[in-house]
């Protein structure tokens, strides 16, 4: 078919090389348009688009530096770093995490415990395509199964760790504390800058008080990575400075020792060295695996701890504030002689209870038939009540309250203990500020036996004692002895030497000491029955702690449930001439001091000072203890 | 690029084409040939870089390069005359291809778009017609005395838009637009008068609400408002152009060399060995990368368009003349989308993307171009 009748060849041919033309002229227009695109994105802007795709690949990792460690004065490892591999997942990559967390089960064992825990960190505050740890403590066959998945699982890593371990879980745990992970509350009072990429932090006991010198100060590393967060190498790198290693005076030998002597009772020892105030044991039992709460314990495991009838999260030693009973009789027998309200040689008659002069009210003595006449040393070794509610009633709350207050009485004593409690040192002044009452001279019978309003925690009495061993000289109690680094432990811990205690009478602290020596070793005192095989001689002191008040009442031990017992009290140091230890035992519901609380002070003096039997070293090497690294709390 | 280097390009290399030479034997062009390779070789070395496994995905695409250049010297040995007999049964089985993949095409992302029919491969229909539509244009118009009048112009038109129209119902719109193109670029050859191409253009611009209203798609508009703001989604739909821009202006002048681009080795860059290929290439080897491989296009339609101005015939001229536009058009939509001047519209780079049946069909296309110019009978001499 034909549309035109007249075709011109050369015409048309002409015709589409007009048109060739224009459209060279277009591709090269074109081109060029392209080309200056190109000009632009590349060399105008190029810088524009470095940056772009710099902060697309590398990104600045902070490098959490390595936790101090701590050791015990004989360099026993308590408290170290260990890898623990974590199966984590990286919320951005995963698109539904239930689906996600049941493939896992599949693969390796989760507790719901742990999918608790795990949603809760999902909530908490944190870094994009920051991995959040779901289980803890994989085993080789868990990483194996897993690294077989892992094309299946998308989000989820595998990451070493290290974590804070202790080896003595059970034995520590109320010295030490424990780190947890950093949670809200302490991220409010942390410098976020130096605490990126930790994430663990001291909660309580010398991790909490050490915090910043075990921590170190954190690194930098830019790194790149791809388009899904996967690092693909590090760049550049500013390493961290670890923590600085800590040295304590606990001796992990006596502590074992001493949490063994209380066995399965609820009470507290404390062991100082009256030298230097160096804490040698603070033990407070029942205790716990801190080692449960540093990846973070289940709902389950806390609330048996915190309800548990025990109060094994307790920490009696420094927390727990008990009437101290007849412990504080010696200090009060130095103070009415420094007041001379009485005298060495003054005889009192004690028919078994004190009558309050213009008062119908009585006080009865311990012993109902009362010790008769008696001297102010008798009054020490029998521990006579009768002599002391006549002695506190002449002095008064007030003078008795100044005197105790020199030997630390009513304020917190040590330099480094978490939380401790200052007890109470009642006085006029103190009932009429806090109270709003008046101070009765019933009161002042009261404190003259340590009973009353007068509370003082097991370290408190530890440390008012070790004054008494010293003649005087006060040495603050402290757990730090040396600490690696440049900071030495003298200037993170002055000795507070604080005025020592002056008495009026030389010859009056030992007189006093001298009593409480026959309080072990006489044939008459009160904790005679601890010293058959004594090779040292040991001053001491007993004492019963009240739960209530049953005065002038006929009570039966029996009838009373046992959680409703006395308290059991027992101080003492030795060598007696030259203190080398001071303990103070607290054994909980345990009845009388005498019974209860001093054989469990002399097995912690007994190795102190003879030395700890081999087997007991050998128990305190790591490897002696149990699976999950914690001792048994039970053995006597 | 100055007017003597055109002239020196469509310069005549006599020494390769004697009479009885290897390329004249073989119907092929060397100048033609040349700038394939060179195209082909560069887009074989940044697709090592962009691919994920190196050496695998080149020895593919080297696969698919190699049945391309087969095709190419198939259709380079058939006359001329042989296109324009079978063009417009080409056409029609077009069309009716197109048609069945409407009725029982195969497709993905709620598009149907291939085609298999028992007893041969799996194809594009769409792909087809990038050659078939310039085919028939230019057989309907070599029938008449050129310049056309108005009404062969509208039916010249009708047989471009009807495969258009039935692509943008699978919905294709990106090959639609390519597949109009070519007709439209075969009607400018021919001679469309000036007024009528001005009053085409003001018509496109006219239906672009029309188009924005009823024939687009969701995605497709929000390929279109990610273009002007990428800020707006930078995740989402605006993370193609965001990190192709950054891939190219990051690159440089000289690039951060062969291997060593981020944005694709860190899998920043979506689609790197494909569509986006380019961006890789901007990286790796900077403006100047960019610039050899866009002149060497330039090259290749410019030597193409030569060839069709030196045809003997309506026909050839307006196929060969076609068939260049189209391919410098597949270029520049390529480019103008990956450098954030287009919105993303599925079309790989030519010849340079990995992917099968743009290779071939293109190669079969210069193929074509090839015939034309080795096929003229010396009646002038």
């Amino acid at each position: 078919m034909s549309w035109g009748t007249l075709r011109n060849t050369s015409q048309e041919r002409e015709l589409f090389q007009r048109r060739s033309f224009v459209a060279i002229i277009v591709v090269i227009l074109v081109t060029g348009v392209l080309i200056g695109r190109f000009y632009y994105l590349q060399i105008i802007e190029h810088e524009t688009y470095s940056t772009i795709s710099d902060r697309n690949r590398v990104q600045v990792q902070p490098v959490p530096p390595t936790r101090g460690l701590i050791y015990d004065r004989n360099g026993v490892l308590l408290a170290e770093n260990r890898p623990v591999f974590s199966l984590t997942v990286i919320p951005e990559q995963v698109s539904d995490m239930d689906a996600l967390i049941g493939d896992v089960r599949d693969i390796v064992d989760v507790s719901s415990g742990d999918v608790e825990n795990f949603r809760e960190r999902l909530d908490e505050r944190r870094r994009p395509f920051e991995p959040v740890p779901l289980r803890y403590h994989l085993t080789e066959a868990e990483m194996a199964r897993l690294a077989v998945n892992r094309h299946s699982l998308p989000g989820v890593e595998m990451e070493a760790r290290l974590v804070r371990y202790y080896p003595y879980g059970r034995l520590t745990s109320h010295v030490l504390g424990y780190v947890g992970r950093i949670n809200e509350q302490d991220a409010r009072r942390i410098d976020q800058v130096a605490y990126a990429g930790t994430h663990y932090i001291g909660k309580t006991g010398l991790e909490r008080v050490y915090e910043k010198e075990l921590h170190g100060e954190v690194g930098y590393q830019n790194v790149e990575t791809n388009a899904r967060g996967r690092v693909m190498r590090v760049l550049e790198r500013d390493d961290p400075s670890p923590g600085q290693d800590l040295t304590l005076n606990l001796d992990i030998r006596l502590q074992q020792v001493a949490h063994s002597a209380l066995g399965d009772r609820r009470g507290a020892i404390v062991a100082i060295n009256p030298e230097t105030g160096g804490l040698l044991a603070q033990v407070s039992t029942p205790g716990f695996d801190a080692n449960k709460f540093v990846t973070g314990i289940d709902h389950e495991s806390y609330a048996e701890l915190r309800d548990s009838l025990d109060k094994p999260l307790f920490n009696r030693a420094t927390r727990g504030q008990y009437p101290p009973g007849s412990t504080i009789k010696p200090m009060l027998a130095l103070a009415g002689l420094a007041s001379d309200t009485v005298t060495q040689s003054e005889i009192v008659y004690d028919p078994g209870y004190y009558e309050l002069p213009n008062s119908s009210q009585v006080f009865r003595n311990w012993k109902r038939q009362g010790h008769g006449d008696t001297t102010l040393y008798d009054a020490i070794v029998l521990s006579s009540d009768t002599y002391f509610y006549k002695m506190a009633y002449e002095m008064g709350g007030g003078m008795m309250a100044d005197h105790l207050e020199h030997f630390g009485f009513g304020s917190v004593t040590s330099l480094d203990v978490r939380d401790e409690l200052p007890g109470i040192l009642p006085s006029p002044e103190w009932k009429r500020r806090v109270h709003d009452e008046p101070w009765y001279p019933g009161d002042s019978v009261n404190m003259g036996i340590g009973q009353g309003y007068f509370l003082s925690t097991p370290l408190q009495l530890a440390a008012t004692t070790s004054v008494l061993a010293n003649r005087g000289e006060r040495h603050a109690p402290r757990h730090l002895r040396y600490i690696e680094g440049e900071v030495p432990a003298e200037h993170l811990l002055p000795d507070v030497v604080r005025p020592p205690v002056e008495m009026g009478h030389e010859s009056d602290w030992e007189y006093v000491i001298n009593a409480m020596e026959d309080v072990v070793h006489g044939s008459e005192g009160t904790a005679r029955r601890i010293s058959p095989g004594l090779n040292y001689r040991m001053a001491g002191k007993t004492g019963t702690s009240q739960v209530f008040s049953l005065e002038g009442e006929e009570y039966d031990e029996d009838e009373i449930a046992k959680r409703m017992r006395d308290h059991a009290l027992f101080v003492a140091f030795a060598p007696a001439d030259d203190p080398e230890i001071v303990v103070s035992v607290l054994v909980e519901n345990g009845g009388s001091g005498s019974s209860t609380a001093a054989p469990v002070a002399r097995q912690v003096m007994d190795a102190w000072i003879n030395g700890f039997p081999e087997v007991l070293t050998d128990q305190a090497v790591p490897g002696a203890m149990g699976d999950d690294g914690t001792t048994g709390g039970g053995q006597p | 690029m100055s007017q003597e280097f055109v002239r020196q390009i469509a310069f005549e290399p006599d020494h390769l084409n004697r009479r009885g030479g290897l390329m004249s034997r073989l119907h092929l062009d060397p100048w033609l040939l040349l700038l394939l390779f060179l195209i082909m070789g560069l887009g074989l070395v940044v697709l090592h870089s962009a691919g994920e496994n190196g050496m695998a995905i080149v020895r593919s695409q080297a696969l698919r390069i190699g049945v391309g250049l087969l095709a190419m010297l198939f259709f380079a040995q058939l006359d001329p005359m042989l296109y324009r007999r079978w063009s417009p049964w080409l056409y029609l089985a077009g069309i009716l291809s197109l048609v069945l993949v409407l009725l029982f095409g195969a497709g993905a992302q709620g598009a149907q778009r291939w085609l298999a029919l028992p007893g041969l491969p799996r194809f594009q229909p769409s792909e087809a017609m990038k050659l078939g539509v310039p085919l028939m244009v230019s057989w309907f118009l070599a029938q008449m005395a050129l310049p056309p009048r108005l009404l062969p112009i509208l039916l010249a038109l009708a047989l471009t838009a009807l495969p258009g129209a039935l692509i943008i119902a699978q919905p294709d719109l990106g090959t639609a637009v390519l597949v109009i193109a070519s007709g439209l670029a075969v009607l400018f050859l021919a001679g469309l008068s000036w007024k009528l191409i001005t009053l085409m253009v003001a018509a496109g611009g006219a239906s672009i609400p029309v188009l924005w209203l009823f024939v687009m798609r969701d995605y497709q508009k929000e390929r279109v408002l990610t273009l002007l703001n990428p800020g707006s989604d930078p995740l989402g739909a605006g993370w193609n152009i965001t990190q192709s821009k950054a891939a190219i202006g990051s690159g440089g002048v000289h690039g951060k060399g062969w291997g060593e681009g981020t944005q694709s080795h860190l899998d920043f860059l979506p689609e790197g060995h494909t569509d986006f290929i380019l961006a890789v290439l901007a990286e790796e080897f900077g403006f100047v990368g960019v610039t050899v491989l866009l002149v060497l296009y330039a090259l290749v339609v410019i030597r193409s368009l030569y060839i069709a101005s030196v045809a003997q015939t309506s026909f050839s001229r307006l196929l060969s003349g076609g068939l260049a536009m189209i391919f410098f058009m597949y270029v520049v939509v390529n480019v103008a989308m990956v450098s954030g001047l287009m919105p993303v519209v599925g079309v790989p780079l030519p010849l340079v993307s990995f992917g099968g049946t743009s290779i071939v069909t293109l190669l079969a296309g210069f193929g074509i171009v090839m015939a034309v110019h080795t096929h003229r009978r010396m009646l002038e001499s």
